[in-house]
C-alpha cells in the first residue's frame, strides 16, 4: 500500500500543464482530487512517474450557463456540484447523483473532471453524462476538441482521452423545466461503487412521454447508455407492459462482472429493477 | 454535623464507584488524536521491514534470489527461512499445539504468506525493494473447501507433518487430518434419536470473517546488544505471554526482555497470536543492532493474520412432539488453514464449543470436531468472542429455530419451554459445563412483552398473506436468539497457555496523599479498562475513581497476567481486582482502629472510610489512613499500603441474553432492512452501564457485519478476494441499525463482585438473531435453513430459488 517513486508537478494554466504532459507522454497523468488515481498508485496498478496536479489552475474551476448549455469546470468537485443553485433548479439529477458517490469527506475533494476522466465503469458520473448528453472539452497541444461523453468510453480505464490531453470543462445541454428525472444505485453500504445504478430523465406531454433517456452505471467494462429501452418508453404511458420491455433491453446491453457485489446475473437484474425504479421516480416527478 | 459535611449519597457519588455511568477517561485523549500506538512510536535509528508474500495458494518455493533487492539502495537485509533457520526460527509453535513456518521453507500453503523480510532504511524502500526479490514457485493443487481436504487422494499439505499419526490432540487419521475432539455420551445420545418423536438434521455453515481492527498488527523490536536486552512494543492483547514466548523462542533471558503494549487500536482476537512479523522484527534487530519496525498493511492484515470462524457443523436434535429436546448430536468440520494456530487454550482444540447445548435443557449430548488443513491463511481465533462459543451458539439457535419450524411450535415458546430453570443452577450441562447462574424465562419474557412480540407475529402473518396477493414485495422476519456465553478463562483446572494457567492479577498502590496507581495483567485495546478498574477499586476502597491511575501493558511494571480476550478481563482481573483492594482495605481497617483506638471489630465500612459501631462521627477516611500508613503505621505493622493479588477462578462465568430482531427483506433486490434490534444482556453485576452500552452497540455492530455481509472469500485456486474494505464488509453508521438495550442481573455468585463480563456476548448473540430473521422471513416460502452471509445478492438468489420472481 505504499506508491512507487514519483515527480509531482503544479502548474498554474492548462498550457503549462499540458506541456508537462506532451513532454513525458505515457509516463505522466494529471492529478485531480486524487481519490481513485492516489489509491490505484499505492496497490501499485499505476505507477506514474510525473504527476501533473490540476489543482493550481483557475482556469478549470467553476459552473457557467451559457444559453442552453451549462458548463462546468473539470476541477469542480462533487461537493461544489451538490451545493450549486443553478445546477440544483436546472439540473438537479446532479445533484442527486452526486449525493450517492462516495462519503462527504471524497466529495470535498473529488471532481467531476476526475471522475469522468478516470475511465473506470464503476464511477457514477459518466452514465449520467450520457444519460444527459454531455460532451468533455479535451485540451491538448493543438488545442480543444469537444467527445460526446456517449463516444468518449471504449473499455476500463481506456478512453478517447490521448495522454497529452486534459479534460478541462463538462458542456451540458439544459434540460426542460419540468422534466422528470431520478438516479437510482443499489450499492452495499455507504463508500461502494454501485451493484447497478441507472440515470434516467424523461419528459412527459398528456400523459405520455415525449422524450426519455436512460444509462447505466457499472453493469459493463464502460458506463452503457441505453438507446433502445429509451425509445421504447418514448410516445408510451409508461405502462406496465412497455416498461417490461424497456427493463428487458436495458438488461440486454449489461454484460457485468461477477464480483463480492454478486453474480453477472444478479447484476443485470439489479439493473432492470434501478431502471425500473428510477422511471417511476422519474415519472412521479415529471411535470406535463 | 454541619450543612456542609457531605451527606452519604454525596460521598458515594464522588466515588464514581461502580454502577456509575462514568464517562471513559482514555477517550480524552482517543478523541483528541492523542492516543501513543504503535506506528506511533519512532526511534532513533530505527529500520523498517517488510514481507515478501506469495502469490500462489500453495506451491513449492524453488528460489529465491535478493540480489537485485540488495543492491538497491538503503536496503539492509532481504530474510528467508535458510537465515532463521541458523537462530531456529525458521518454524514456530502455535497456541494449539502446532508448527507454523514464519518464512517459507520450501513450499507455500496460502496466497499472501511470508515469503521473505526486506528490511530496509524506510517503507518506501521496503516495498520498492520487495517487488525486486525473484522468487521461482512451483504450483500446487490446490484444497479450498474442507470437506475435500481429507479425500483419498488430497494432496499432501503438511509433507513436515508426514507420517505423524499423532499430533497435539490426539490420533490424526488422514494426512490433512488435525485433530479429532469428542465430548458426550454417544450411545446415550444415539438412543435418545431412537427413541424420539421427531428429530431434525441441518448443516449450518458459520462462514470464514476476520476480526479487522482499525489498527492493524505491528510491532517494533529493539536489541541493545550491550545490555543483551531486547524491548519489543506491539499491538498485544496478551504482553506477558508474547514476553514468555520471545523468551524461549529466542533463549534470551525472560527478565532481559521488555514487552511494551501502549495503546491498542481495537483487538478482537486478532492480537492474541504471535505472527512471523514479529519474529523476523525480532531477527532483524538482532541481526542489525537496531530497532526494526514492522506495520502490517490492511490486505496483508484481512489476508494473513487470523481469520475467525469457518465452523460447518451438521446439527441434530431429537424432541418429543411436545416440543421438549431430549438430545443434540454436533459434527463440526473446522477449517484450519495451512497451519493450527487457533488461539484457545491449550487443551481445548475447538475452544469452549461444547457449551453448543446453549440454554436449554438437554439430557444428552455428543459432540465431534474433525480440525482439518486447507490452504488458506491460519487462524481461528475468537473474533470478539469466548473461544469458538459464537459458532455454537449460532449453530443451536439456528437449530432450534429450525426445529419449531418442524414442529408447527412458535420459536419463542419452544425456548421458553426448553430453558434451563432457575431452579436448576448451578446447572450440569450434558456436555460438560457447570453454569453458575441464570434465569432465562425472566429475561426472555421482559424482551417479549417489551416489544410486543405477539403483535408482531400478528403483523407478520398479514404481511405473508399480503405477499401471497401480490400486494407487497417485501417480507418480514423475526429474529429470535437467546444465548448463553461462558467467559472468564480460566479455572487452572481446565485452561492453560503453552503451561501457563490463565489466572490474571492486579497490584494496587496507595499514595501517602491518598491517590493510586494501579496495574494488571490485562490489556484494553477499547474496552475502557482505565475508566471500570478505577471504578471497582474506587468502590472497595472508598478513593474517588478520578484519584485512580490504571496502568496496563508494560511487562516490567505490570503483574504478570494471561491478557484481554473472551471477555475475560472483568471475570478473572476483575476479581483480581476486587480482591488485592480488599487486602488494602483490610490493613485499611487495622490502621484506622490504631488511630481511633478501639478494637478493629468495632469499625464499620461506610463508603470511603472507617466509622466507630454505634458512632458514627468517630471516623477516618481512606485518605486519612493513607497518610499514616506511611507517617506512623501501627506499631509492628509494615508502613505503606499495597497489594497484589493473582485470582484463579473456581469457575467460568455464564453471561446470558434475549435479542430480538425485525427484519424487512426486499425480494426484488434482496436488500435487508432491520427495522428494530432489542438486546437484554444479563452480565451479572453491571461495572459502568454506559460502557456496557457501548461494548453493546459495538459487539451488535460487528455482529450484524457478519450476519449480513463480511466476509473472507476465495476462489477455486486459494486466491483470497475481497481483502480490502472496499469489500470486506465492515458497516458505517449509515447502515448500521439502531440498537435498544436493556438488563437483568443475575451476580455470579463465584466471583468476588458478581460481573461476568459482556464484551462479546453482542457478537455471540447477534448472529443468530440476524441470521434468524432472515431465515423467519423467507420460512413461510418453504425454506428452512439459508447459510450466512446474507449479502443482498445471496437473498435475492434465494428469493430466485423459491420461484418468488415469476
Ligand atoms: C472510498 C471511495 C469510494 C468512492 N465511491 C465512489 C462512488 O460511489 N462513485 C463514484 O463515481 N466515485 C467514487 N469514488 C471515486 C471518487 O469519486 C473520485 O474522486 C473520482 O472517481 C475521481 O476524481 P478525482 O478528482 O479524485 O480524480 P483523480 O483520482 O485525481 O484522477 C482519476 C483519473 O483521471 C485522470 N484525470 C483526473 N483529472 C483529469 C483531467 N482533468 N483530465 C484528464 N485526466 C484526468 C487521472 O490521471 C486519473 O487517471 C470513490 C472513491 C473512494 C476513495
Amino acid at each position: 500500500m505504499i506508491p512507487g517513486e514519483f515527480i509531482y508537478h503544479r502548474p498554474s494554466s492548462v498550457a503549462e500543464a499540458v506541456a508537462i504532459l506532451a513532454n513525458h507522454g505515457e509516463e505522466a497523468r494529471p492529478l485531480s482530487g486524487g481519490h481513485s488515481l492516489i489509491p490505484m498508485m499505492k496497490l501499485r496498478m499505476a505507477a506514474p512517474e510525473h504527476l501533473v496536479d490540476l489543482g493550481g489552475i483557475a482556469d478549470l474551476k467553476g459552473i457557467s450557463e451559457d444559453g442552453d448549455m451549462i458548463s462546468i469546470g473539470a476541477m469542480t468537485t462533487q461537493h461544489e456540484l451538490i451545493a450549486s443553485d443553478l445546477l440544483g433548479s436546472k439540473l438537479p439529477i446532479i445533484r442527486e447523483t452526486s449525493q450517492l458517490i462516495a462519503d462527504p469527506q471524497i466529495r470535498y475533494v473529488g471532481t467531476l473532471g476526475g471522475n469522468v476522466a478516470n475511465g473506470d465503469p464503476g464511477n457514477d458520473m459518466p452514465a449520467l453524462m450520457q444519460c444527459l448528453n454531455a460532451s468533455y472539452v479535451l485540451t491538448g497541444p493543438e488545442g480543444d476538441r469537444e467527445v460526446s461523453a456517449r463516444d468518449f468510453y471504449e473499455a476500463a480505464y481506456f478512453t478517447k482521452l490521448a495522454p497529452e490531453e486534459i479534460l478541462t470543462a463538462i458542456r451540458i445541454p439544459v434540460l426542460p423545466a419540468g422534466h422528470g428525472y431520478a438516479y437510482e444505485k443499489l450499492k452495499r453500504k455507504v463508500g461502494d461503487y454501485a451493484t447497478a445504478a441507472a440515470a434516467v430523465v424523461l419528459t412527459m406531454s398528456g400523459g405520455s412521454v415525449s422524450f426519455c433517456a436512460i444509462a447505466l452505471t457499472n453493469v459493463a467494462d464502460t458506463p452503457l447508455f441505453a438507446v433502445e429501452a429509451g425509445d421504447i418508453l418514448t410516445g408510451s404511458t409508461l405502462d406496465a407492459e412497455t416498461v417490461k420491455r424497456a427493463v428487458a433491453a436495458a438488461e440486454a446491453i449489461t454484460e457485468p462482472a461477477s464480483d463480492g457485489r454478486g453474480p453477472a446475473e444478479y447484476r443485470t437484474k439489479m439493473a432492470g429493477v434501478m431502471v425500473q425504479r428510477a422511471l417511476a421516480r422519474a415519472a412521479e416527478r415529471a411535470k406535463g | 454535623m454541619n450543612d456542609l459535611t457531605p451527606t452519604r449519597e454525596q460521598r458515594e457519588a464522588a466515588l464514581e464507584g461502580m454502577g456509575c455511568k462514568r464517562k471513559r477517561v482514555e477517550d480524552v485523549r482517543f478523541t483528541q488524536g492523542k492516543g501513543q500506538y504503535v506506528d506511533d512510536v519512532k526511534l532513533p535509528g530505527m529500520v523498517f521491514g517488510d514481507f515478501v508474500r506469495s502469490p500462489y495458494a500453495h506451491a513449492k518455493v524453488t528460489k529465491i534470489d535478493a540480489t537485485e533487492a540488495l543492491k538497491l539502495p538503503g536496503v539492509i537485509a532481504v530474510l528467508t527461512a535458510e537465515d532463521l533457520k541458523g537462530v531456529n526460527l525458521a518454524w514456530m509453535p502455535t497456541l494449539a499445539g502446532d508448527v507454523q513456518m514464519v518464512l517459507a521453507d520450501g513450499k507455500v500453503l496460502y496466497q499472501n504468506q511470508e515469503v521473505a523480510f526486506v528490511v530496509a532504511e524506510n517503507r518506501y524502500i521496503a516495498d520498492d525493494a520487495i517487488q525486486l526479490v525473484e522468487v521461482e514457485y512451483e504450483e500446487l493443487p490446490v484444497i479450498v473447501d474442507p470437506f475435500k481436504s481429507m479425500d483419498p487422494d488430497a494432496p499432501v499439505l503438511r509433507p513436515d507433518l508426514e507420517g505423524k499419526t499423532e499430533g497435539a490432540h490426539g490420533p490424526r487419521k488422514h494426512h490433512n487430518h488435525i485433530f479429532t475432539w469428542e465430548v458426550g455420551d454417544k450411545d446415550e445420545t444415539a438412543r435418545a434419536f431412537d427413541e424420539a418423536d421427531v428429530t431434525i438434521k441441518e448443516k449450518i455453515s458459520y462462514h470464514r470473517t476476520h476480526p479487522s481492527p482499525l489498527e492493524t498488527c505491528q510491532c517494533i523490536a529493539s536489541m541493545d546488544k550491550v545490555k543483551g536486552e531486547l524491548t519489543i512494543w506491539g499491538t498485544f492483547q496478551a504482553p506477558h505471554v508474547i514476553r514468555t514466548v520471545a523468551s524461549l523462542l529466542s533463549t534470551i533471558p525472560e527478565h532481559k526482555i521488555h514487552v511494551v503494549a501502549p495503546d491498542i487500536g481495537g483487538g478482537f482476537g486478532n492480537k492474541v497470536g504471535a505472527y512471523p512479523g514479529y519474529i523476523c522484527s525480532i531477527v532483524a534487530s538482532i541481526v542489525t543492532g537496531v530497532p526494526v519496525k514492522w506495520v502490517e498493511d490492511r490486505m496483508e492484515n484481512l489476508s494473513t493474520t487470523s481469520f475467525a470462524r469457518d465452523y460447518h457443523m451438521t446439527a441434530e436434535i431429537a424432541a418429543k412432539s411436545d416440543g421438549t429436546v431430549t438430545g443434540l448430536k454436533v459434527h463440526v468440520l473446522a477449517d484450519h488453514g495451512g497451519f493450527d494456530a487457533c488461539a484457545d487454550p491449550s487443551k481445548w482444540p475447538a475452544g469452549f464449543f461444547n457449551i453448543v447445548t446453549g440454554s436449554y435443557d438437554f439430557p444428552v449430548a455428543h459432540l465431534e470436531v474433525d480440525g482439518v488443513y486447507t490452504n488458506k491463511a491460519p487462524g481461528g481465533v475468537a473474533y470478539r468472542c469466548s473461544f469458538r462459543v459464537t459458532e455454537a451458539a449460532y449453530c443451536i439457535e439456528r437449530a432450534m429455530d429450525i426445529l419449531a419450524q418442524k414442529l408447527g411450535m412458535d420459536p419463542a415458546d419452544l425456548r421458553m419451554k426448553n430453558f434451563v430453570k432457575p431452579e436448576q443452577f448451578p446447572y450440569q450441562s450434558a456436555l460438560g459445563w457447570e453454569y453458575d447462574s441464570g434465569d432465562y424465562h425472566t429475561a426472555m419474557q421482559k424482551v417479549m412483552d417489551t416489544i410486543g412480540y405477539r403483535e408482531l407475529r400478528a403483523e407478520q402473518k398479514a404481511k405473508q398473506e399480503a405477499f401471497k396477493r401480490g400486494e407487497t414485495r417485501e417480507i418480514m422476519g423475526i429474529g429470535i436468539s437467546f444465548f448463553t456465553e461462558i467467559v472468564g478463562a480460566g479455572p487452572s483446572k481446565n485452561c492453560d497457555i503453552l503451561g501457563v494457567a490463565m489466572f490474571d492479577s492486579a497490584e494496587i498502590r496507595v499514595h501517602p496523599t491518598g491517590s493510586v496507581i494501579s496495574r494488571m495483567g490485562t490489556k484494553s485495546q477499547g474496552q475502557g479498562h482505565e475508566t471500570t478498574w478505577a471504578q471497582i477499586i474506587a468502590t472497595e476502597i472508598g478513593i474517588p475513581a478520578a484519584d485512580i491511575m490504571v496502568e496496563e501493558g508494560n511487562t516490567d511494571t505490570a503483574p504478570y497476567g494471561l491478557g484481554t480476550y473472551g471477555s475475560r478481563s472483568t471475570p478473572v482481573a476483575g476479581a483480581a481486582i476486587a480482591l488485592a483492594a480488599r487486602k488494602i482495605r483490610n490493613k485499611a481497617q487495622m490502621i484506622a482502629a490504631h488511630m481511633l483506638e478501639v478494637s478493629e471489630y468495632d469499625l464499620d465500612w461506610d463508603v470511603d472510610g472507617f466509622q466507630v459501631k454505634g458512632n458514627p462521627q468517630a471516623r477516618k477516611s481512606m485518605k486519612e489512613i493513607a497518610w499514616a500508613a506511611y507517617h506512623a503505621p501501627p506499631p509492628g505493622m509494615e508502613p505503606g499500603l499495597e497489594a497484589v493479588s493473582y485470582y484463579d477462578p473456581p469457575n467460568m462465568t455464564y453471561p446470558f441474553g434475549a435479542y430480538f430482531c425485525v427484519m424487512d427483506i426486499d425480494v426484488d433486490t434482496g436488500v435487508a432492512k432491520t427495522r428494530r434490534f432489542y438486546a437484554l444482556d444479563d452480565c451479572g453485576t453491571r461495572i459502568n452501564p454506559m460502557i456496557i452500552e457501548g461494548q453493546v452497540h459495538g459487539g451488535l455492530t460487528e455482529a450484524f457485519a457478519i450476519a449480513m455481509g463480511q466476509e473472507i472469500r476465495y476462489d477455486e485456486i486459494g486466491n483470497v478476494l475481497g481483502a480490502s474494505f472496499m469489500d470486506f464488509f465492515l458497516p458505517t453508521a449509515v447502515e448500521t441499525p439502531h440498537w435498544e438495550t436493556d438488563y437483568t442481573v443475575t451476580p455470579s455468585p463465584h466471583h468476588p463482585i458478581g460481573a461476568k463480563g459482556v464484551g462479546e456476548s453482542p457478537n455471540v448473540g447477534g448472529v443468530p438473531a440476524f441470521s434468524n430473521a432472515v431465515n423467519d422471513a423467507f420460512q413461510f416460502l418453504g425454506s428452512t435453513h439459508i447459510q450466512m452471509p446474507h449479502d443482498a445478492w445471496r437473498l435475492w438468489q434465494v428469493a430466485k430459488d423459491l420461484g418468488v420472481h415469476g
